[in-house]
């Protein structure tokens, strides 16, 4: 018993230490030294811009794949970091659903509304790539004559020319350089040494042929290959002005892409709009634990007052989680964390009821106690695991928004799991029980008989 | 127990309440939000009061956007849904509603697609994944009615979470121009988690009471269970109820429209728990038994 008591002062003693903490953490004027962990807000309450981009993959090889994806990041977040936004998050998505499967980008901008300027930095990063002459003939063009005499022009040669594999992942450096003689700019290419074998063996291959070479799409040069080249240095003479080699190569120079990729959703929250959220959202949390509270005191008398210590401690625990892990939270992770307050109690409540009926049976109050927790445990372990099966169905399918949800909603299931049965009996069994099977402060509703 | 006593009652109301919901989504449609068919989403705020939504309206369709919805959000500003903008035509609707943008999203159609087949697939997997789960927990129980009948019992009990929701979820879109979007989807879910453990709770009750007195008519036993387990049902729910309402109330704006169908469900839920399930699994036991006489 006095072993019982001791544990629950400590547990209780850290448990307002770990609130001390979490509170004082959110100070930031001036900075306290647990400020180190703040709570990480998602984009929708921080402010800030979200882009994702979708690659264009069908001209490489599958195997390549996840490697181009990875060049991609790189290339972008290299230009992300290049002004100067804090904490960029730029990741490799997977979209498509079944047979479908897309590759995406996700761009997370914390901080950036304006997302014009994010757009255009991004979308100039170039994307570089190196096509032969294909050895099939061209497919059939259907020539239109026109009312006026004219044949249309508008005759497609993009077949003519097939993907090597060279592309802007191995580029290692670009550079302006004059030709001799004419002095015309051109754009000299450096290889990397995969790159550099690469192009050796592409010339190798095609003396006599074109090789051509494409920039976001378009052939902007289309040599001759008259020998092999080993050194890894091809060169653009593209009728350049100065002015536009130059731009050129600073754009080459901070990455080339080794695959097209293009803007399919944008999505900017203003840093106003977000704090509003989390004030409603602390607000919610308050409103909602305060009202739960008072019913568990109102209907479950002493083990209430029990049930909502625990259910502090739960409060205080996930957010030193949710500081400590760190969680991002969004609205939505908010929703997830404001049920879960609610859900916490549920455990606490078959406990009760099911004490309840044990006393009911002439039990002591104590020992119908124990066996509230005992028999309690099948229920509260297979209707907690219906819980859990969703959050994981939700966390694994979902997009970001629906993760944040399934991430706080499932952590919320498994430590109320811990708190509302650990912690609730450790307090209650701390506490001295009258010795008969009736007593107000432990019997619950609104009538004493029972 | 009166729930078993005039469960042809209860069973009534549900599939009352079904019907209507069925009505509504029939004669309404469900109207889905740019997150499934693509979009853009403009949120705007206005320094002082806001303009009248007619005015928004005019005012909009006058610069040549298409598709367009207006929607008040908060006290001070409007939500501005059209086709997909470029940048500049993003820039050109703020000048146009005459306020400043708070927020601004847009979602390619394949990204829309793709959400919808996830979210589709994502109740599926639910449904499939409780009923393997309710089957397994009660695998032991045979008689008098086999396991798999109280998976199916639990099945249609969350049928019912799902469509009476839905059906709100219609007459709101139709008569408050309410949107599904993600958070729409995970209302239902999360309902669906909720009202299985609900349910759960019920049946581990009349699981515990087949081994423990085998003589007792079935009926009389499941009312015995739902008895005993009656109050513990409606304080939880109570108290889930209590949050959610806090959260729609008090709660940010974006979780709104979630909190309210949260709270349907939870309420549907709830009384598929304690007045469906149970019942349909008397109804289920005596229709065996007249089959085996």
């Amino acid at each position: 018993m006095l072993k019982k008591r001791i544990t629950a002062i400590v547990v209780l003693l850290v448990g307002i230490a770990l609130g001390w903490m979490v509170f004082r953490s959110q100070e930031a004027n001036p900075p306290h030294f647990l400020a180190r962990y703040p709570f990480r807000l998602g984009l929708d309450l921080s402010g800030g811009s979200h882009l994702i981009y979708e690659a264009d993959v069908s001209q490489i090889p599958a195997s390549q794949i996840d490697n181009s994806m990875a060049s991609v990041r790189d290339v972008i977040e290299r230009r992300v970091n290049a002004f100067g936004v804090s904490e960029p998050v730029v990741q490799v998505q997977n979209g498509g659903f079944g047979a479908v499967n897309t590759h995406q980008l996700s761009i997370e901008l914390p901080g950036v509304t304006d997302i014009t300027k994010a757009e255009e930095q991004i979308g100039q990063t170039p994307f570089l790539e190196f096509k032969v002459q294909s050895d099939k003939p061209m497919a059939p063009q259907n020539i239109v004559i026109g009312p006026d005499g004219k044949a249309s022009t508008n005759i497609d040669v993009s077949n003519q020319f097939v993907s090597t594999g060279l592309n802007g992942k191995y580029l290692k450096q670009a550079q302006l350089v004059f030709a001799q003689g004419t002095n015309e700019p051109t754009v000299s290419l450096q290889f990397d040494s995969e790159g550099t074998k690469l192009f050796a063996q592409i010339t190798k291959d095609n003396i006599g042929k074109v090789v051509a070479i494409y920039l976001d799409g378009q052939v902007i040069s289309a040599p001759v290959v008259r020998d092999a080249i080993t050194n890894g240095t091809a060169v653009i003479s593209g009728s350049f002005t100065p002015e536009q080699a130059r731009e050129l190569v600073s754009s080459l120079n901070s990455g080339a892409l080794p695959v097209p990729i293009h803007l399919i959703s944008t999505e900017t929250v203003g840093a106003t709009l977000g704090s509003q959220a989390v004030h409603a959202g602390e607000m919610a949390a308050i409103i909602g634990f305060i009202i739960v509270g008072l019913f568990l005191l109102a209907w479950y008398r002493l083990p209430g007052l029990v049930a909502v210590i625990a259910l502090a401690l739960y409060v205080v625990i996930t957010l030193a989680l949710y500081k400590l892990i760190p969680v991002t939270l969004s609205a939505a992770g908010i929703a997830g964390f404001i049920i879960s307050i609610g859900m916490a109690v549920d455990a606490n409540i078959l406990i009760f009821e099911r004490a309840r009926e044990e006393r009911i049976r002439g039990r002591a109050i104590g020992e119908a106690l124990s066996a509230g927790f005992q028999r309690a445990w099948t229920s509260i372990r297979d209707a907690n695991i219906s819980s859990i099966i969703i959050a994981l169905i939700l966390y694994f399918f979902g997009s970001s928004l629906i993760k944040g949800f399934a991430l706080t909603f499932g952590l919320g299931v498994l430590i109320s799991l811990l708190s509302a049965i650990t912690i609730t009996r450790l307090f209650l069994q701390a506490l001295p029980t009258p010795k008969g099977n009736k007593s107000f402060i432990f019997s619950s509703g609104f009538t004493t008989k029972k | 127990m009166f729930v078993i006593k005039y469960k042809t009652l209860f069973i009534s109301i549900s599939a009352f309440f079904v019907a209507i919901a069925i009505v509504s989504l029939i004669a309404f449609g469900l109207p889905l939000g740019i997150d499934f068919k693509g979009g853009s989403a403009l949120e705007v705020q206005y320094s002082g009061a806001r303009p009248a939504i007619q005015t928004v309206n005019t005012a909009v369709a006058n610069a040549g956007f298409d598709h367009t919805l207006v929607q008040p959000i908060g006290d001070q500003g409007y939500r501005i849904e059209t086709a997909t903008l470029t940048d500049a035509q993003r820039a050109q609707l703020v000048t146009v509603s005459g306020g400043t943008q708070t927020s601004f999203t847009s979602i390619g159609p394949s990204v829309g697609t793709e959400l919808k087949h996830k979210a589709i697939a994502s109740i599926i997997l639910v449904l499939i994944a409780i009923i393997l789960f309710v089957a397994y927990a009660f695998r032991k129980v045979s008689k008098p009615v086999s396991s798999w009948k109280y998976g199916l019992a639990v099945i249609i009990a969350l049928m019912h979470d799902i469509i009476i929701p839905t059906g709100v979820f219609a007459l709101l879109g139709h008569f408050m121009g309410a949107q599904v979007d993600t958070l729409f989807i995970v209302a239902l879910l999360t309902t669906l988690g909720l009202s299985v453990a609900d349910t759960i709770v019920v049946f581990d009750r009349i699981r515990e009471h087949l081994k423990t007195k085998a003589n007792m008519p079935f009926a009389q036993l499941v009312g015995e269970s739902l008895s005993e387990t009656f109050v513990r049902s409606i304080n939880t729910s109570l108290v889930v109820l209590v949050v959610v309402l806090s959260l729609a109330i008090f709660g940010p704006a974006t979780t709104q429209l979630f909190a309210i169908v949260l709270a349907v469900g939870m309420f549907f839920g709830t009384y598929s728990s304690i007045f469906l399930a149970s019942p349909l699994l008397v109804v289920m036991e005596q229709s065996q038994k007249k089959k085996n006489k």
